[in-house]
């Protein structure tokens, strides 16, 4: 029986019933990490010690009867994630030899759900990226096809899940880094609500689009991770105060009248016609289990990636001038004054994608030129924004597809960031207007999964859940493991 | 305005306060330049009496709590991972003659 190929709600049933112990479990998925990590570069922190003594601790609990549905469940964090005690490096060498003093909230809450920390993931340095090929350490392969990527910027923590190393991981999505990465990888990818969950501990990239969330190998996963994260953060001013819906008691409702709308201006030029195909495909499968589908036009939404490219960099340039060479991070030898301390720190620890996003953002924020551009993006957002309420008024939920093409090579998209951007065309939107969305796998393309997403409004985590769970039940795409990962 | 001079970039890196080394520069004011051409299409949308967005949930406010200590001294291990530290602080070139 091999145990890393079962899923969180199966393996929490094995623990529960004894039929293995969470340090049977843990030593499983070491030796997964051991054997496979090297070719994929997913794992840059591999924490075993500290992960046998928190599986024992879970073994404790579960014998003495007060154990949740996460005790003893290994997981991996990605490296954006402040850790106690391990590094967190953000894939940036300005943060290779940072180790954070705390706890992010979505790691302490998961360690006291019970989990099991086996390590924290190889990501684009500081989110920043769509293929993890600009982490300081190294790019990531796709397990499905080495000489590809894996999405980004959750590359580390899609190729780690989809290679069946560890049953799930944690992500975060300012542009698409969780849906897109989970698309390429044949992964479900999840990310909440703006302000659903606490970004505490988790280093700022977008302020007003960054969100975490969690890339898993079913839809009922997501539902027992979100639950065991989700909600009201006091040191998270952001964090909206809202109850917590039991997702995993919602996830039956049959789709008889629910209304979905087919994302009209996704179904466009740059849309490969196989990967539509495997969309289309997926829209009728929910229409048989009685969905009621329905054409929605949302005119403003082909602007999403200009908008995103004037909006993410503006914030980052604002919330990266943390990285001073002085309190943390790196610092040049031999600062002649404290400006050349600054530029230079800033220039040799920061790589060239996010030095681009930074002064994009420093230029798009500097007097003279703010209203052309920034105030105006903040216009654009709003028009986007009103074009998915307006949406949301005739159906439950939106889908189309979460990228136009399935994994690309490693390297074929480094020398154009503008390429490179537009990948993010489906995904970006949902975080303009700070939608909870899904990516599930909804087919096969030459050998490599293709992602159908699924768009709600604000709080219906629930729903997008409750239609991906059913899509599952009569489909096997997430079931489907890589060659060579069996 | 897309097409940046290698000096306007120069700016833009001093007040990125980031060093830009010769080798990088000529990719740095291409690729930028070329992000600003992109991002130029969001003047063809229409958006006369359109309030700008800041924030993706609306009435959403900025929460107040009492001013009161809540965290516990921990500098000392926030400065393990400083570069230079002492008695407590952190060290920089000179900056007053």
């Amino acid at each position: 029986m091999s145990l890393h190929t079962l899923t969180i709600a199966e393996l929490s049933r094995k623990l529960r019933a004894r039929e293995v112990s969470s340090v049977e479990l843990t030593r499983a998925c070491l030796k997964r990490i051991e054997e496979h990590n090297k070719p994929l570069n997913a794992f840059l922190t591999v924490t075993a010690e500290s992960a046998l003594a928190e599986a024992g601790s879970a073994d404790r609990q579960l014998a003495a009867g007060g154990a949740g549905p996460l005790t003893g469940i290994p997981i991996a964090h990605k490296d954006i994630f402040c850790t106690d005690g391990v590094r967190t490096s953000c894939g940036s060498r300005m943060l290779d030899n940072f180790v954070a003093p705390y706890d992010a909230t979505v790691v302490a809450r998961l360690k006291a759900a019970g989990t099991v920390m086996l390590g924290k993931l190889n990501m684009d340095e500081f989110a920043m990226g769509s293929s993890n090929e600009t982490s300081y350490y190294g790019p990531v392969a796709n397990p499905w096809d080495r000489s590809r990527v894996p999405g980004g910027s959750s590359g580390g923590s899609a190729a780690a899940v989809s290679a069946r190393l560890i049953p799930a991981a944690t992500g975060t999505d300012t542009g698409g880094s969780i849906r897109q990465p989970a698309a390429l990888t044949g992964l479900t990818g999840f990310k909440p609500t703006y302000g659903r969950v606490s970004r505490y501990g988790m280093i700022a990239f977008a302020s007003s689009l960054d969100q975490a969330g969690v890339l898993t190998r079913s839809v009922e996963d997501a539902a027992i991770l979100l639950e065991a994260f989700a909600g009201f953060d006091p040191a998270d001013s952001t964090s909206v105060n809202e109850p917590v819906p039991p997702y995993t008691t919602l996830l039956e409702q049959p789709l008889k009248g629910v209304k979905i709308g087919l994302l009209k201006e996704f179904f466009d030029k740059g849309l490969e016609e196989a990967t539509g195909s495997c969309v289309r495909a997926a829209l009728e499968v929910c229409r048989k289990l009685g969905a009621e589908l329905k054409e929605v036009s949302l005119p403003n939404l082909p602007l999403s990636v200009p908008t995103y490219y004037v909006v993410a960099p503006a914030e980052c340039s604002s919330n990266l001038s943390r990285f001073d060479g002085v309190r943390f991070g790196h610092r040049c030898q031999d600062p002649k004054d404290l400006m050349d301390l600054y530029k230079r720190s800033r220039g040799e620890g920061f790589g060239a994608e996010v030095k681009r996003r930074i002064m994009t953002g420093t230029y798009v924020l500097s007097a003279g030129y703010y209203d052309a551009y920034y105030l105006k993006a903040q216009k654009v957002r709003a028009l986007i924004n009103e074009d998915f309420r307006r949406a949301f008024r005739e159906v439950d939920v939106l889908m189309g597809p979460t990228a136009p093409t399935p994994a690309f090579a490693i390297g074929a998209k480094v020398d154009d960031p503008i390429t490179m951007y537009l990948n993010d065309i489906y995904t970006i939107g949902a975080n303009l207007a700070g939608l909870p969305a899904m990516s599930v796998p909804c087919g096969l393309v030459g050998g490599l999964p293709v992602g159908l997403q699924i768009i709600g409004p604000h709080f219906a985590e629930a729903k997008i859940l409750n239609v991906g769970h059913r899509y599952q039940r009569e489909t096997d795409w997430h079931r489907r493991i890589p060659r060579g990962y069996e | 305005m897309s097409n940046l001079t290698r000096k306007e970039v120069e700016a833009i890196a001093h007040l990125a306060r980031l060093a830009i080394t010769e080798a990088e520069m000529p990719v740095v004011v291409k690729s930028l330049s070329s992000i600003l051409a992109f991002v130029e299409q969001l003047n063809a949308a229409k958006t006369e009496g359109v309030e700008p967005m800041a924030h993706p949930l609306e009435g959403q406010t900025q929460r107040l709590r009492p001013d009161a200590v809540t965290e516990a001294d921990a500098h000392e291990k926030y400065q393990k991972n400083a570069p230079q530290v002492e008695a407590g602080l952190y060290l920089v070139p000179k900056v007053i003659e």
